[in-house]
């Protein structure tokens, strides 16, 4: 992994500043800064009610956040919701997967994204292109280590948990242009769709997609990032390159054993 | 999370391998034998009127014409049914809603005209079904409470629209039009019939709609979180069956040259059990419009063959009823717990 993250070598693709989002009495995020460069891998780590899924859930637009910005590519995301966030480039795949169980995988891999038939009348009305789809959604497949592994008019309620998560993922990352939020990616996956998606993520760092993995997984995290963000009760307790981080560090940081940001 | 789990070394065990079927994987669907409940019901219930009353002239030509005739206005709204099913939701006030529409279309025709009766129908459908859909989002109340009521209302209405009297249709160009004309040997039905069965067809498997009725219906909140309007939907899937009932009507009216409060009234449980043989699920998410158009003319055959064995009405409502419960077990058995 490389130790020298492109700090001076572009323009942040994602900046946090000042971010504060409390509930009731809760203070689930406290003046949380985060920059992100195009082609980092940046894990987010924390126990859990550290906030990370609050920060992402702002990042995606789906909670409008109380104090603070955010901007991607320099473009503020404002309180315009989640389709504003898809627009500015950002994917998440939620632990819940939001998939369709009736649906089948290339349904799930198009809905609300569908390709329309060439012809002017019928496109107007809607009409589908499912051949068009059923190919697009092979490929995704492929991308995301299921080529050949199942078919794409298989319904993803007789897929196994692990083949859901990777659909989920073929979602985000077949659509993604900038950011991609992955919440606990593998947990359900076994050892080889495990490599595929990790793969899936160095492949997509070479594409200058910017991924953010949230895991519980410290090994993972250690070889699969070039920097690592920890969070502890609603704040940013340490943003450090691999290269400064061990596991017991790490955990040190997640614990509050150690701080290196007041 | 205790710190032994934060510093877990390693990928997690595998406890799903990936499964290669031996002949690699086959663009699909997975297949189960409940899905031919209808076709199975189909033949076996054929089969049974063709040996017991083939001298009662089950198998002749005229006979297939009038079980095409009765089934028309029934497979109409089983078309509508698969949308409202699939969808999540169900509908049980297009009993009504045919009453209503035959009534105020045969009023309409008296005096308006051909174009005002025809447009007056449809407007109940509009109508009812706006009012059913907007119900139900706006009230955040299930679909089955709302139209068990609007199901009530709408039967009221159609009773005091005319105090209960009939209503003669005298327009012959609209008794052609809707059931009473011919096309070669059979009635005209038949064409709103295909020409129903071909944009239902249609709008379920080919349009972009019919895929968002099937994830409003599988996983709303999912469907939402696509960026699916799911509100829309549920309206239009209303909105769907209300016209297709609607039409159901304005078809009986036609056949029959007039119109009276009773039209329809036993034609809910019919459409449902059309339905749902035919493999539409009545928890969302599924449903085919083939299999409701095999299942209407199931349903339709089933009447036809008890009424040319001489039974009696009420014998005919035993045999129906059995025959449902017995597909419904085949088709639409959960899961053991």
């Amino acid at each position: 992994m490389s130790d020298a993250f492109p700090q001076t070598a572009s323009a942040p693709l994602l900046q946090v500043s000042g971010l504060g989002k409390s509930f009731g009495g809760l203070r689930a995020l406290d003046s949380i800064d985060l920059t992100i460069f195009p082609g980092e891998v940046v894990g987010l780590v924390g126990d859990n009610g550290a906030g990370k899924s609050t920060l992402v859930r702002c990042i995606a637009g789906v909670y409008v956040p109380d104090e603070g910005e955010i901007r991607v590519d320099g473009m503020p995301l404002g309180p315009h919701g989640p389709k504003r966030a898809a627009e500015l480039g950002i994917e998440v795949v939620h632990q819940d997967l939001a998939l369709v169980m009736h649906g089948d995988v290339a349904q799930n891999l198009y809905l609300n994204r569908e390709i329309h038939s060439r012809l002017p009348l019928l496109r107007q009305i809607g009409w589908l292109d499912k051949a068009a789809m059923r190919a697009g959604a092979r490929e995704i497949l492929a991308q995301v280590g299921m080529g050949g592994l199942v078919s794409v008019r298989q319904r993803v309620r007789d897929l196994s948990g692990g083949q859901r998560q990777s659909i989920a993922i073929g979602r985000a990352v077949g659509w993604s242009r900038k950011i991609v939020f992955l919440d606990e990616p593998t947990a359900a996956l076994g050892v080889r769709q495990t490599k595929h998606v990790l793969d899936l993520i160095g492949r997509l760092r070479d594409r200058g997609i910017v991924v953010v993995l949230i895991s519980h997984n410290m090994e993972q995290v250690l070889t699969t990032c070039d920097r690592v963000v920890v969070l502890r009760l609603g704040r940013k307790v340490a943003d450090e390159p691999i290269s400064n981080l061990d596991g017991p560090t790490l955990v040190s940081y997640i614990t509050g054993v150690r701080q290196s940001e007041p | 999370m205790t710190v032994r789990n934060l510093i877990a070394v390693g990928g997690r065990p595998s406890t799903t391998a990936p499964t290669l079927s031996p002949g690699g994987v086959n663009d699909r669907r997975s297949f189960r034998w409940t899905d031919l409940t209808v076709y199975i019901g189909f033949v076996l219930v054929f089969a049974f009127f063709a040996l017991t009353t083939a001298d009662k002239g089950f198998l002749t030509v005229q006979n297939a014409t009038s079980i095409v005739t009765a089934v028309t206005p029934i497979a109409l709204m089983a078309f509508g049914a698969v949308f409202v099913l699939t969808a999540g939701e169900i509908d049980l006030s297009i009993g009504s809603v045919v009453a209503l529409s035959a009534l105020v279309t045969a009023l309409g025709l008296r005096h308006f005209g051909l174009v005002g009766g025809v447009v007056c129908g449809l407007a109940i459908g509009v109508g009812t079904g706006l009012l059913n859909g907007l119900l139900i989002v706006g009230l955040r109340v299930p679909s089955f409470l709302i139209t068990l009521g609007t199901m009530q209302l709408f039967s009221g209405i159609a009773q005091m629209s005319t105090q209960l009297q009939d209503v003669p249709i005298l327009n012959p160009t609209y008794n052609t039009l809707f059931g009473s004309g011919m096309v070669g040997p059979v009635s005209d039905a038949v064409v709103w019939l295909l020409a129903g069965f071909v944009v239902a067809q249609i709008a379920y498997r080919n349009l972009a709609f019919g895929w968002r009725v099937m994830a409003t219906g599988s996983d709303r909140r999912s469907a939402r979180a696509l960026g699916i309007n799911t509100r829309r939907v549920r309206v239009a899937v209303m909105l769907i069956s209300s016209l297709t009932a609607a039409l159901a009507g304005m078809i009986y009216a036609g056949e029959v040259q007039g119109a009276v409060y009773t039209l329809g009234s036993n034609d809910l449980l019919t459409v449902l059990a059309g339905v749902v043989i035919g493999g539409t699920s009545l928890f969302g998410g599924t449903g085919s419009i083939f299999g409701a158009l095999l299942g209407a003319i199931l349903m339709a055959m089933i009447v036809n063959g008890l009424v040319l064995m001489g039974a009696t009405v009420q014998q005919q409502i035993v045999v129906q009823g059995i025959i449902i419960v017995v597909a419904v077990a085949v088709s639409q058995r959960q899961p053991a717990e």
